[in-house]
């Protein structure tokens, strides 16, 4: 019986030890889900045309393949994504961590969601998307160095761009880039800014820190340019009330 | 032999007792009686600002002035342009007791850090300390008195009848009008705008000509009302109305029939197209400096971004139309009996083990609040100092009187923003504050985004749909699960763990055991008597 009851006694250490763990500190908010579309709205896969003609606020059905990931938080995932014929940005699409890890560039994706514009930004928001077996397509940059400045640029919106032979210029006192648009941030935690002059026109680029985070290759040699530097850029013709490129590449010459 | 092994399982049987106090505790923080200046303290101050750099001067200069007054304290500032991520940056390092020294905070978010036993510091004993308190006869600078903090704005800071922050800076929303469009449509502005006059004229700049342009501006582009924050939208005009939101307790009361029928109002405008979000469509600003809006609402530390002559622009000179703004008071119901929220940042300071270092903490605190930051940070957008003693300054009141001098310094639209706020002080009001109420107030605005979402995207907004609105979003938001046990009360707790169940029903099972034993015991006894 003695037996019984110290046995008892230990399992209730046991117990005790086990339970007197660390107190769980709050939870992070997290945003809720949007609600997914609902299955009967969903149609036939639009073509890229289809998607281009379609009016703001419709709802989308597209196959596209995966080019960049920018961002995820909260079960909310930000995509670059192409097809042969164009790109599309993939905003805040329902995704857990698990999947987002699981998206390589190349990859398939079959997405469906609502076509939406934000200062001139056409993306698809509100969605939901599955990873599709079959082919991969990773797009070759598209040279927009003769369209800077032109209405055509924004017809190639999102879409992997490459800028030649472009020169940084001054963003204010001399500095070649700025922490965040007016130089308020600091390193680490801010994306980068700076001008490059081309074709006697000056147009802003950026590192956005989600895309290419701090300690990347092209955001630790967007540090070091120097007013005047000559560069070859690539990265993805993102749109902020004009042409305002996510750049993942830059080279020196 | 017996006795002994009784005495150390006695012993062994207290351990339990004294660690099921959870993780390493804090003692709560007293104020040392003296600042120990023999030693040098390193504090973290994770900051705010606007994506502005002045903003970011100012503080790196408070900085170093305070550091020159007292030279064994060094402040480590981390900047955000985020309240959202110091939020979550705060709860990530409350569980590996990482947490800065003083941090830019709302209330909303001090009431779920709280969640931790003696995280933040309650601030009521060093305000009233006489040597480092407000006035304090220690203080190396001239800080406000207790009587010059506004009473309005230190009253916010207080959680269940305790002060656990100081105000910082004070904001609330304008309505920036294009002034030169309302006549255009052939409106006169009220003093005071109401809901009805300003979806009245929304609609009517609506109006399109032949081609598919809008008459009002020959664009094809016009959202003649756009709101930027839909939380505090709602709120507001549930406090305009008089409808519930929640009780000071932290029950909820938002899923009423006043709410439904103003996201019924909303959804009929914003099918038209009168009416949309910043979320939506982009900041308000951008299209009325565009003149493709009327009405924007936005803080009044957003102000250096409004109008023709706006020293901050988002938009390319091109797009630019010139027009005269109005700076007016949100919309109301009643014109007569004016509200509108009170918003702006504040500061706690975190419990650390050394209260040496904490009241290094509080000194760096209180001096966020001296003329010179105050009033030189207020400058900077829309805001207006916390103290009397920096708003009734001569340097605060000239800067005041020379509206219009300039287009930076003394630009008219920011100063006239800042004024609406000063002469509104008294028709101010913030939300209760609890543990879940951040997540109220993101419901309040999603409730809205998700009806103008839906008819944008021609769904039908119906009783069903509200129902199914007010169910989800509850649900979204885990309203359904904030207890009403007060301010600062821990959420519900759930079940219990299974390792406590085991626990608990281990030492059920051995006094059960013991009473058994006892019995037996006796009846032995009493078998041998």
């Amino acid at each position: 019986m003695k037996k019984v009851l110290a046995l008892f006694l230990a399992l209730a250490m046991i117990f005790a030890l086990a339970a007197c763990g660390k107190a769980a500190a709050p939870a992070a908010t997290e945003a809720p889900a949007a609600e997914a579309p609902a299955a009967e709205e969903a149609s036939g896969v639009m073509s890229y045309a289809d998607y281009v003609a379609a009016d703001l606020d419709s709802y989308v059905t597209i196959e596209a393949y995966v080019q960049a990931k920018q961002s995820w938080w909260d079960n909310k995932a930000t995509i670059y994504l192409a097809d042969a014929d164009g790109a599309y940005l993939l905003y805040d699409a329902n995704c857990s961590e698990e999947d987002y890890a699981r998206l390589v560039p190349g990859q398939k994706l079959g997405v469906q969601g609502y076509k939406s514009e934000w200062s001139g930004e056409v993306e698809i928001v509100d969605a939901s998307f599955e990873i599709l077996a079959g082919d991969s397509y990773v797009a070759a940059p598209l040279d927009i160095t003769a369209m800077l400045g032109t209405d055509e640029l924004a017809s190639h919106m999102n879409q992997a761009i490459s800028v030649s032979d472009a020169v940084v210029a001054d963003k204010g006192d001399g500095a070649a880039f700025f922490y965040n648009w007016d130089n308020s941030g600091e390193d680490g935690n801010s994306d980068l800014y700076f001008d490059i002059e081309v074709n006697g026109g000056v147009y802003t680029f950026v590192v956005r820190r989600y895309l290419t985070a701090p300690g990347s290759e092209v955001y630790e040699a967007v540090k070091n340019l120097k007013v005047g530097d000559k560069v070859d850029i690539e990265g993805f013709l993102y749109w902020y009330e004009g042409p305002q490129p996510h750049i993942t590449a830059i080279v020196v010459k | 032999m017996k006795r002994i092994a009784c005495l150390l399982l006695c012993l062994v049987m207290l351990l339990p007792l004294c660690a099921c106090h959870g993780s390493r505790e804090r003692a709560a923080f007293a104020v040392p009686e003296r600042f120990d200046t023999s030693r040098s303290y390193e504090i973290t101050f994770w900051a705010k600002n606007d994506t502005n750099k002045a903003q970011t001067a100012i503080y790196q200069k408070a900085i170093a002035d305070f550091e020159a007054l007292y030279p064994n304290i060094t402040v480590n500032m981390r900047l955000y342009t985020d309240y959202g991520k110091i939020y979550n940056d705060v709860i990530t390092n409350i569980a590996t007791d990482t947490t800065p020294n003083v941090c830019v905070t709302y209330p909303d978010h001090i009431a779920t850090y709280m969640t931790g036993a003696d995280v933040v510091v309650p601030l009521d004993a060093l305000f009233a300390d006489p040597n480092f308190g407000f006035g304090g006869s220690e203080l190396r600078f001239d800080g406000p008195e207790a009587g010059e903090m506004i009473p309005e704005f230190l009253a916010e800071c207080r959680i269940g009848g305790v002060s656990y922050a100081v105000p910082y800076m004070r904001s609330t929303e304008a309505c920036y009008v294009n002034k030169t469009f309302v006549e255009k449509l052939g409106y006169t502005l009220p003093e005071t705008l109401t809901w009805d006059f300003v979806w009245e004229v929304s609609e009517a700049a609506m109006a399109k000509d032949a081609d598919g342009n809008f008459r009002l501006n020959g664009q094809k582009v016009m959202i003649p009302f756009l709101y930027k924050s839909t939380d505090n939208m709602m709120i507001q005009m549930l406090r305009q109305r008089g409808a519930g939101y929640s009780t000071p307790a932290g029950e909820i009361e938002i899923f009423n029939d006043t709410t439904k029928e103003l996201l019924y109002t909303i959804a009929g405008h914003a099918k038209t197209g009168a009416f949309s979000t910043f979320k939506i469509s982009s900041y308000p600003a951008n299209f009325l400096n565009a003149g493709q809006c009327v009405f924007a609402v936005d803080s009044t530390a957003g102000a250096t971004w409004i109008g023709t002559d706006a020293p901050l622009l988002d938009i390319s000179a091109d797009k630019l139309v010139r027009f005269e703004t109005a700076v007016l008071p949100i919309p109301q119901f009643d014109p007569a009996q004016p509200v509108m929220i009170s918003q702006g940042p504040s500061l706690c300071v975190f419990n650390k083990d050394d209260p040496q270092v904490v009241l290094a903490s509080w000194l760096f605190t209180q001096y966020l609040l001296t003329n010179d930051v105050q009033i030189a940070y207020a400058e900077t957008e829309g805001y207006a100092p916390v103290t009397a003693k920096a708003q009734q300054s001569a340097e605060y009141q000239d800067y005041l009187s020379r509206a219009g001098e300039d287009n930076r310094e003394h630009y008219a639209v920011k100063i006239a923003a800042t004024k609406l706020l000063l002469e509104n002080t008294g028709n101010t009001f913030t939300t209760p504050v609890f543990n879940g109420s951040t997540s109220l107030r993101d419901a309040a605005g999603q409730m809205i985004e998700d009806v103008t979402k839906s008819v944008r995207r021609r769904q039908t907004v119906d009783e069903a749909y509200m129902d199914k609105l007010f169910s989800s979003v509850k649900s979204l938001y885990r309203l359904d699960q904030i207890s009403a046990a007060g301010a600062g009360a821990p959420a519900e707790l759930g079940p219990l763990p299974k390792t406590s169940v085991l626990l608990l029903s281990a030492l059920g099972a051995a006094w059960v055991l013991i009473g058994a034993f006892a019995a037996v015991g006796a009846a032995g006894k009493k078998k041998k008597r």
